[in-house]
């Protein structure tokens, strides 16, 4: 289980990020983030990948308190963010240097065939399509039986056919271990699709605004009537999320009022 | 239908349509031969073989007498006695020796130390103002100081030339290090890579073409360097026939020591590139070579 306990940060230039966050994601539950810019999506999934140290607050990862990189966390970024340099399987062998060179040849081959591609491990990322490279980094960040998965809107620059493609690579990867997943994405969409709980947040500073469960069955119907009504709920809590905070209203006693 | 039938009245109205198709083809393959197909390697020589050979009709004909720019038959022709008695390998030999000593030099220290002040602050602190400052010193000012130190025989010249190929790779080595893209340091930081590892698995790979480059540059100073090691009193290399040339004043002998230097420097580059470009066949650039 992921805990995370009133977790701040600032950033040396003043900028208040995050401002006293609790959150608590089951084992195995596939949590969204959404919210607008400035809310401090990209800063929690950071902290949580142990990328950047929290100015106050903690996280504790199966009551082990997470401080650093950890090998029970993976991480899959906006961009592919592949080694140039290695070829497609050398990078989504890149985590497994403390294993033997067999057992690496069949989880690697393994690994790329469960993200259809299967044949492409000696060419270049270079040589990939966008969607065929992010495809390599989820193989990557899975290969390592990860107890919980970050996931920084990876599918955003992906072309909406890819994405739903993905979607489907990717419950099916999680099908198979079941790790804790939380997402950050802006397309709600996105988050209807492959969440059982979808966060709002809000920003400056970055809080928890809402909350949704999702109990809709899995494959998910787009086009259905629940998903619709699900997806349009939360856009209007995002919409919500973003007004200015109104402030309470001025209350004058009456005595300042007489001396006025 | 009507687009069968307008495809057959296109053809009909438009009888030469194969020879154009030739003659596009014709053109087409002409242009990539010249933009370097297969034989494109000889466009390089189209401007030097041009100049020369018109160089050799205008003191043929008596237009310029040749003394102080010799026509390309009497630079070819010193070329080949100097071939012929052995002379020009012993003094292309000696020049290449004190470059490549000079360049193993250079490329180690320069490689060491831009790599430390590429990924320490502290260390780009301590040394970089002095480098810089050092680096805007000519190349001539060290002569007198390395004679002075080194002697007048060889430890002096491949100083000078160790000089000269340093400071391009170490400025090349500290900026490649120093931009290494955070979102690469990243993913290894998320696979918990030590401090050696990260050099090793990602900074290394990452800077390589830069280093390559900066490797280059440097090799083509150690060229320009070894003219100035080599006239500091040697008896053998292609500076030396220089200075041999301008004193028995032939400027053939010049000229072909010129031509040596170009031809080596040219060599030196390409089993560089050549030696190194497996080790790029990843990048995606867009020629197929460095």
């Amino acid at each position: 289980m992921l805990i995370i306990d009133r977790l701040s940060k600032t950033y040396a230039d003043g900028v208040h990020a995050l401002d006293r966050l609790d959150l608590s994601v089951r084992t195995g539950e596939i949590v969204a983030l959404v919210g607008g810019s400035g809310c401090g999506k990209t800063t929690l999934l950071r902290l949580i990948a142990g990328l950047d140290m929290p100015s106050d607050g903690q996280i504790r990862l199966d009551d082990q308190t997470i401080a650093g990189p950890s090998a029970d966390v993976g991480v899959i970024f906006q961009e592919p963010r592949l080694f140039p340099w290695l070829t497609i399987e050398d990078n989504v062998a890149f985590g497994l240097s403390q294993i033997s060179a067999f057992e690496r040849e069949g989880l690697v081959a393994n690994a790329l065939t469960r993200v259809g591609l299967s044949g492409h491990g000696h060419r270049w990322p270079r040589e990939l399509s966008g969607g065929q490279q992010q495809r390599v980094a989820i193989a990557r960040a899975l290969i390592t039986r990860p107890r919980l998965l970050i996931m920084d809107e990876p599918f955003s620059a992906l072309d909406p056919s890819t994405r739903a493609s993905l979607h489907r690579h990717l419950l099916a990867l999680w099908d198979e271990s079941r790790p804790t997943v939380l997402l950050v994405t802006h397309d709600v969409e996105e988050a209807v699709m492959l969440a059982d709980r979808i966060i709002v947040m809000q920003p400056n500073p970055g809080r928890l605004f809402d909350e949704f469960s999702n109990t809709l069955s899995r494959p998910r119907d787009r086009l259905g009537t629940s998903f619709e009504t699900l997806a349009r709920q939360i856009l209007k809590s995002l919409d919500q999320s973003l007004k200015p905070a109104v402030p309470a209203p001025l209350k004058v006693s009456t005595a300042d009022a007489a001396w006025w | 239908m009507s687009l069968l039938l307008d495809n057959q009245s296109e053809r009909l109205a438009s009888p030469s349509a194969p020879a154009r198709q030739e003659a596009s083809a014709e053109q087409s393959l002409a242009r990539r031969w010249l933009a370097g197909g297969s034989a494109g390697w000889f466009i390089g020589f189209v401007l030097p073989l041009g100049v020369a050979l018109l160089w050799e009709i205008v003191v043929r004909n008596g237009w310029a007498n040749g003394r102080l720019m010799p026509p390309p038959s009497r630079i070819w022709a010193t070329l080949w006695e100097l071939a012929q008695t052995g002379e020009l390998v012993t003094h292309a030999l000696a020049t290449l020796w004190r470059v490549a000593a000079g360049f193993a030099i250079g490329a180690v220290v320069g490689t060491v130390l831009g790599a430390a002040s590429g990924a320490s602050r502290f260390m780009r602190r301590v040394m970089d103002p002095t480098l810089q400052a050092l680096r805007a010193i000519p190349s001539i000012a060290w002569v007198p100081l390395f004679i002075l130190w080194l002697g007048i025989f060889e430890a002096s010249k491949v100083a000078l030339i160790a000089v000269g190929v340093f400071f391009p790779i170490y400025l090349g080595v500290a900026a490649a290090v120093g931009s290494v893209d955070r979102k690469i340091i990243e993913v290894g930081r998320v696979f918990r890579l030590t401090r050696l590892q990260m050099v090793r698995r990602v900074t290394l790979p990452a800077i390589l073409p830069a280093w390559i480059t900066a490797l280059r540059t440097g090799l083509g100073l150690g060229f320009m360097f070894v003219v100035a090691a080599e006239f500091m009193g040697a008896s053998e290399g292609l500076g030396y026939l220089l200075v041999d040339g301008q004193q028995l004043g032939r400027p053939d002998r010049i000229l072909a020591a010129i031509i040596a230097f170009a031809v080596l420097g040219k060599l030196a580059d390409g089993i560089l590139v050549f030696m190194t470009r497996p080790l790029l066949a990843w990048q995606d650039v867009g020629r197929d070579k460095l």
